[in-house]
């Protein structure tokens, strides 16, 4: 029997992005939190590095610098009025979560201490500044422990291990949401004024990932089939410190704090690649110059296909008191020792700059003029603000999920206090009963894990550091295949409690339809820029593509609009570190 | 999830290193829902009884408030904790009373009854002081062994018994 439930707001996820909206809308409107995992297990808590705002702390700073920065850093696709409003904000929103308890490491004075962080510098590229607010190595963790614990104080509701399927659209404004309760199997009608997509990431399309398993863009993906757009999903981050063969994030913070990369022949690269900034230049050049110099041969290992990442000449005391998770990680998954030798890394799919697109106020819009949707809203990784462009700087991400968090929580419960409940349709689950039917009923021709399988190898090898309109058109073929395979994949465990079969089908579900528009997106793009790289043509194209991508899925097909950039003060230059 | 008869965190233990055939159960002390699935909300309902979260009404300054990093240091273990509920399930009190609070509450006490910004230790050290709180610990490490962020939980617990006799912070 589905249950019905009545709310002001009801915000998806419970990472950074949702647990700060939701201290901010159960202050004002009756607030659910549903989230698919317990909060504690929200991927907020991996992220390593720190949150940059300009505090001036330790040196001279200034949130312009910042914003700058990040512009530049985002190869000046980033919507400029945005990156204004979240450097400006940085700093407030760094002070908040001190006030609600998050123990920041600190300067010998007593204020919040700082630290470098990949692209981050004083006055417009001079040098590296320290900028990055940090909890040791355990920033993420700490904010959402932070968040989670004010959340508790607030006496915020919550639905642990409920899982959105499905966004109920009525009289073109939000009327609800449907939701399995994966302990029962049950369905749930949330009937709500607003919504707020905070659901993350969408790491897990590609095989060497960060991003953990949860990370399958169920957000976006539900957003797309009620015929909304995503926009630039051609832009993911490829960051350079994965574990070698499983993508484990080391965090950037090892080279914050001095940590260097070499290839096979223990030179430290990237001074050719970025002289000025060196093995701190954003993410997207250094995947990219191990790529090359990987592919030119001087890779390491049996199958010249990783470099190092060097903290061994560090001290022993810095390393383990400001890098313990990393020395760790590197202990456990590669038997290697960090205090005498280079760990192996290579890029791993990281960071999705691309999502649901917002204005500002974390609105979602529907259109290429910005048109917002009636109580829709979307922060954090799964939205597309666009605050990183086409490359995300380091602990921006971090900053993006408070600051627009709080945003979208202010903004959605202000909408609810005035807005009337959207009348529900007669029979509001009837789509996902029947989508849950079909994976549940039908023969098993295939099987789930070898269409995934598939799906992440396939977009590893043709659409991740490096792509062509050869090994986009072929992958283009491979996801529509996949897409007709999945029709006749089925599942083998009926049961109705925790059937994580029935899970980890409708997920796959939702990385096709993502990965559908991402290459869609990738091979219309003729220009490189960002975290897309194309090795046919390897120039930046402002002229024609200083623009945005708008993606919808229409009867199956992909179809692709543009929007403009918005661009206060900073006109684009030549993008060297 | 139990391996090997030990509580750990399958993300975080090599195939390689355990002895085969590999023997996995569900947590202890937690009731099971299907599988390895344990219902957490008794866990989480000790936690929240601890007031784990800044208590501190003053003003807040324009600014940060200040802490040293001694004062910092004092509480940094016990933030680690990701309250996957490996210790409090691994402690022999908590499988025969489940009113204990068991160490992963007490941990969580902790970070806040020693991080100078609080200003509630007092009645959080009331809380833990009573017939279900700290001093039903019997020190037997299970805690702190099966701990995958390496806190010193027994330790911490020991901090939090002195904390409650002498109220020295």
């Amino acid at each position: 029997m589905t249950q019905y439930h009545t709310y002001d707001s009801v915000i998806i996820g419970a990472g950074g992005a949702g647990l700060r909206a939701a201290l901010e809308s159960s202050k004002r409107v009756r607030t659910a939190v549903i989230t698919k995992l317990y909060p504690t297990r929200s991927h907020t808590g991996a992220a390593q590095g720190g949150m940059c705002a300009a505090l001036a702390n330790v040196e001279e700073d200034n949130w312009e610098w910042h914003a700058y920065d990040t512009i530049k850093g985002g190869d000046f696709l980033s919507d400029q009025d945005a990156v204004e409003i979240m450097c400006r904000e940085a700093i407030d929103a760094v002070l908040d979560l001190e006030r609600m308890g998050l123990p920041f490491n600190r300067t010998p004075d007593g204020k919040i201490d700082q630290r470098r962080f990949g692209g981050h510098t004083r006055n417009h590229g001079e040098a590296p500044v320290k900028r990055a607010a940090y909890a040791a190595d355990r920033t993420g963790h700490m904010i959402l422990q932070t968040l989670f614990q004010q959340c508790v104080k607030q006496g915020v509701e919550f639905f642990d291990e409920y899982y959105v399927l499905d966004l109920i659209l009525s009289e073109d404004r939000v009327a609800g949401l449907v939701a399995i309760q994966l302990a029962t199997g049950e369905l749930h009608v949330f009937h709500t004024k607003t919504v707020l997509f905070a659901t993350g990431g969408y790491g897990r399309v590609f095989k060497v990932t960060s991003n953990a398993h949860a990370l399958t863009g169920d957000g976006p993906g539900v957003v797309l089939r009620r015929g909304l757009p995503l926009e630039d999903m051609e832009f993911f981050q490829f960051h350079p410190t994965g574990i070698y063969g499983i993508g484990i994030l080391l965090s950037e913070a090892a080279r914050g704090e001095g940590g260097i990369i070499r290839n096979a022949n223990g030179e430290r690269f990237m001074e050719r690649y970025a002289p000025t900034i060196k093995d701190l230049a954003p993410r997207d050049m250094v995947s990219r110059a191990i790529y090359f110099e990987i592919k030119e041969g001087r890779g390491a290992g049996p199958n010249k296909d990783y470099v190092y990442l060097h903290v061994d000449h560090l001290d022993p005391k810095v390393v383990e008191e400001k890098l313990p998770d990393i020395t760790e990680f590197a202990r456990i998954y590669l038997n290697v020792e960090p205090l005498k030798e280079g760990v192996p890394i290579q890029p791993t799919a990281h960071y999705a700059m691309g999502g649901i697109p917002t204005n500002v106020d974390a609105q979602v819009i529907q259109d290429a003029s910005n048109t917002p949707v009636t109580g829709l809203y979307a922060a954090g990784e799964c939205a597309c603000v666009s605050v990183h462009g086409a490359n995300r700087l380091g602990t921006n991400s971090l900053l993006d999920i408070v600051v627009f968090g709080r945003r979208a929580g202010i903004g959605m419960a202000e909408e609810a206090q005035h807005l009337d409940l959207a009348p529900l349709p007669e029979h509001p689950e009837a789509d996902v009963e029947r989508m849950l039917t079909d994976l549940t009923e039908r023969t098993r021709l295939e099987t789930i894990g070898a269409i995934r399988g598939e799906l992440q190898q396939s977009m590893d090898d043709n659409c991740g550091v490096f792509r062509t309109e050869d090994t986009l058109r072929a992958q283009t073929n491979k996801i529509v295949e996949l897409q007709d395979r999945y029709k006749r994949a089925g599942i083998q465990d009926k049961s109705r409690a925790y059937n994580t079969d029935l899970l980890e089908g409708v997920e796959l579900g939702f990385l096709l339809d993502i990965a559908q528009v991402m290459v869609a997106g990738a091979r219309a793009r003729t220009e490189s820029r960002g975290g897309h790289y194309r090795g046919d043509f390897e120039a930046r194209d402002d002229v024609n593509w200083m623009k945005h991508s708008l993606a919808w899925k229409i009867n199956g097909d992909t179809k692709l609009d543009y929007k403009p950039v918005t661009v206060t003060n900073y006109q684009p230059t030549e993008r060297k570190y | 999830m139990l391996i090997n008869g030990v509580n750990r965190l399958a993300c975080k233990v090599l195939i390689k290193d355990l002895k085969q055939p590999i023997k996995i159960e569900p947590i202890r002390g937690l009731k099971v829902e299907k599988d390895l699935v344990v219902d957490m909300e008794p866990f989480f309902a000790q936690y929240r009884k601890v007031l784990p979260f800044l208590v501190n009404d003053e003003p807040a300054p324009e600014r940060e408030r200040l802490q040293s990093p001694e004062e910092r240091a004092r509480f940094d273990d016990t933030t680690k904790c990701i309250l996957c509920a490996a210790c409090t399930t691994s402690c022999p009190v908590y499988w025969s009373d489940d009113e204990y609070h068991g160490p992963a509450a007490i941990v969580n006490a902790h970070r806040f009854i020693f991080d100078s910004r609080d200003r509630a230790a007092h009645e959080r050290l009331e809380i833990l002081g009573d017939a279900e709180g700290a001093f039903k610990c019997r020190t037997t490490f299970n805690c702190t062994d099966a701990c995958p962020r390496g806190i010193h939980v027994t330790r911490a617990i020991q901090e939090v018994k002195q904390a409650i006799l002498f109220e020295k912070l």
